[in-house]
């Protein structure tokens, strides 16, 4: 279940990165405090999610093994999370339909067979409450705003639309998991987060885009050009130094 | 500059005679002198007030300044702890500025005004933002030193006089205990690290252990705001006398990690039972005041482009605001 | 109409940690609404502490009582406790405010 690990994990981790990259730069003091504080929960579920996915392996490797010395083909994040921040409205888009299936995704992993997937899901809920009610409540600002704020956020749900359709579908990683009981089958979370969305993009006076089947998946390794560009970055200090401790 | 509504009560009022102000500088003066803390409603000098706004408001712009260099390092932390850890680190930054910001207003300023005097280039910041980050050890170097020298400052300023400011301080100093150990552990297990590691960490202690010393400002003969600034209590120890405690204390720490403090005249002198050092190059103070520093046009262009490219954001949410008053006014 | 001028407005924060007794004041946060101005409020003063309750108030509606000072050598009244420009509402039309 290394792998199912690593697919709710990798989304957190690369989501955190990304938010990170907006530290100091946000449009006022408090959304630079605000943004931290999500990427920082987002990155507790990572390092929880990867040392457990980590202590599943025979070789004895850490979550910084697994963060730092994997290709990029072999993470399992969404594709979503890897999409570059844009402006406040993209960042705030991307942030709102990943907190509306991370609702979905933890509310119903608190019944997992795996207790220590319960355990992480039983908290990161509470965390994830807040983060969906930051970026809906943005989204709404923004959408029902000023003319310039409504079409940004309309052109980034947009071009981000697409990379929710592989929200609901599973991997093969997730299907060994929803055998195993440890994993809710995807599919089942895409009425309750496509109401949520909806709600939220009526109040923001948004469209609702069409729904594509967009088929290159992250949870399958299948990444956009942006993931290997980021782990570069990430990546760097410990491919630099091999070995070294830090 | 300041506010020129008609409600500026306490201030310098043209209304008071010059006994009547005389006999108020004497009253604020006892009040200062017997450890009484001033409050935003309570009189106080014209030149009080803006020691104080230009002294905090360059705390709350060194604060947020100082989070580029740091954050500059998040994306490429090292490992999933050292990212977490830098990333609270800067995010209390953040919060330090906000607290500042806060107290600054107090004052009759806001801080709109305040960033536009950053982003203008009216306002002063600490110069060792100006410096470059160019390696992970310079983030071990800057909790280390930076924050060091940033907390030997910031500890009497707790009992300054002006009540919002003192208050800002203590929140201030609870938190930067842990910013502190950070750098000197990053540095700690560069020092015992690979041979390329060492180089790193003894690098970066080259390149700030002066920027450092720099940080308490001029030697105290030189000082201009010193003397009035200790008379009212925003300032309770002098520059001089913070440095050489930096020194004492920090000395030991970098023998503790065996790194070189690259002074070739600092030696321990028995008598006095202080640290005497080199002479400082106060040369390279005035340019990075002057603004000609490695960073000073890249600093202020990052937050530039941060407030400037953030205000359709800022505008929609007001407008939203409003819409949202509007719709309930008529619903009600 | 008037057209206020484009900052967000001024909250003074409220914070009762859990094992207080009553709300302290901590400071203050920029907010363009209440909801807005409660999460600025817990991202920036309870990032330490757990289980609190918090208020925020407009600066502008703080009213704070007189200087107990009989010696004063004026007496305000009722009065706002910051002197924050940004409570005036100015058009934007005019210019040099």
């Amino acid at each position: 279940m290394r792998s199912y690990a690593l697919t709710v994990g990798d989304t957190s981790l690369i989501l955190a990165q990304r938010l990170g990259e907006w530290i100091g730069h946000a449009p006022a003091l408090e959304e630079d405090l605000a943004l931290a504080n999500i990427a920082l929960d987002l990155l507790g579920q990572a390092r929880y999610l990867l040392t457990h996915a980590a202590q599943l392996q025979s070789d004895g490797g850490s979550e910084d093994d697994l963060a730092f010395l994997r290709d990029p083909q072999d993470f399992l994040n969404l594709s979503l999370v890897e999409q570059p921040n844009g402006d406040f409205g993209q960042t705030i888009v991307r942030q709102f339909l990943v907190d509306a299936w991370q609702l979905e995704l933890f509310e119903r992993l608190q019944q997992s067979s795996e207790p220590r997937l319960a355990e992480l899901a039983a908290k990161a809920i509470k965390e994830t409450r807040y983060h969906f009610r930051f970026s809906s409540g943005w989204v709404v600002r923004l959408g029902d705003g000023t003319e310039e704020s409504h079409r940004r956020v309309q052109t980034a749900l947009d071009a981000l639309w697409r990379f929710t359709h592989e929200m609901f579908v599973a991997s093969p990683a997730e299907q060994e998991a929803i055998a195993l009981g440890v994993a809710p089958d995807p599919a089942s979370l895409a009425a309750g987060w496509s109401s949520r969305v909806d709600e939220v993009l009526k109040e923001a006076t948004l469209q609702r885009p069409a729904d594509v089947a967009y088929s290159w998946h992250g949870k399958r390794g299948q990444h956009s050009e942006h993931l290997s560009r980021l782990l570069a970055e990430m990546q760097s200090m410990q491919r630099m130094y091999p070995g070294a401790q830090w | 500059m300041y506010t020129q509504g008609l409600d500026s009560l306490g201030a310098d009022c043209l209304h008071t005679s010059a006994e009547e102000r005389a006999a108020l500088e004497q009253r604020f003066q006892a009040k200062v002198d017997a450890e009484e803390r001033i409050e935003p409603k309570d009189w106080m000098p014209d030149a009080y007030r803006q020691t104080l706004v230009r002294q905090i408001s360059q705390h709350a712009h060194s604060e947020i300044v100082g989070m580029l260099p740091e954050g500059n390092w998040i994306t490429r932390a090292p490992s999933l702890r050292r990212k977490a850890v830098l990333m609270a680190k800067v995010q209390d930054e953040g919060g330090h500025g906000m607290y500042l910001y806060s107290a600054a207003e107090t004052l009759g300023v806001s801080r709109d005004e305040l960033l536009e005097q950053l982003l203008t280039g009216a306002a002063k910041y600490s110069s060792i933002f100006n410096y470059p980050t160019p390696t992970w050890a310079d983030v071990g170097a800057i909790g280390w030193l930076v924050d060091g020298a940033a907390i030997m400052n910031q500890i009497p300023i707790c009992k300054c006089s002006y009540g919002p400011y003192a208050r800002a301080m203590v929140r201030i100093c609870k938190e930067e205990s842990f910013h502190q150990r950070q750098g000197f552990e990053i540095m700690m297990t560069l020092a015992r690290g690979t041979p390329e590691q060492r180089r790193m960490a003894q690098e970066a202690l080259d390149r700030w252990w002066w920027p450092s010393l720099m940080m308490f400002g001029p030697n105290d003969a030189t000082s201009k705001h010193t003397a009035q600034s200790m008379r009212w209590k925003i300032k309770r120890f002098t520059n001089d006398e913070l440095r050489q405690k930096f020194v004492d204390i920090t000395v030991p720490q970098a023998e503790f990690l065996g790194l070189r403090v690259p002074d070739a005249e600092l030696r321990w002198d028995e008598a006095s039972q202080h640290y005497r050092f080199g002479t400082i190059d106060w040369s390279e103070f005035q340019q990075i005041l002057a603004g000609n520093g490695p960073c000073n046009r890249e600093r202020i262009e990052a937050r530039r482009r941060a407030h400037e490219g953030g205000a359709w954001v800022r505008e929609a949410a007001l407008a939203h605001a409003e819409k949202r008053r509007l719709r309930d006014a008529k619903a009600a | 109409m008037t057209q206020v001028q484009k900052q967000w407005p001024l909250y003074e924060v409220f914070i009762r940690a859990r094992s207080g007794l009553e709300h302290k004041h901590v400071g203050s946060i920029h907010a363009a609404d209440a909801t807005m101005a409660i999460e600025h409020a817990r991202d920036v003063y309870t990032r330490r502490q757990e289980g609190v309750s918090i208020w925020v108030v407009r600066s502008a509606d703080i009213i704070a009582s007189d200087p107990s000072d009989a010696d004063a050598l004026f007496e305000p009244a009722k009065d706002k406790v910051y002197r924050h420009p940004t409570f005036y509402e100015i058009p934007d039309e005019v210019k040099n405010l």
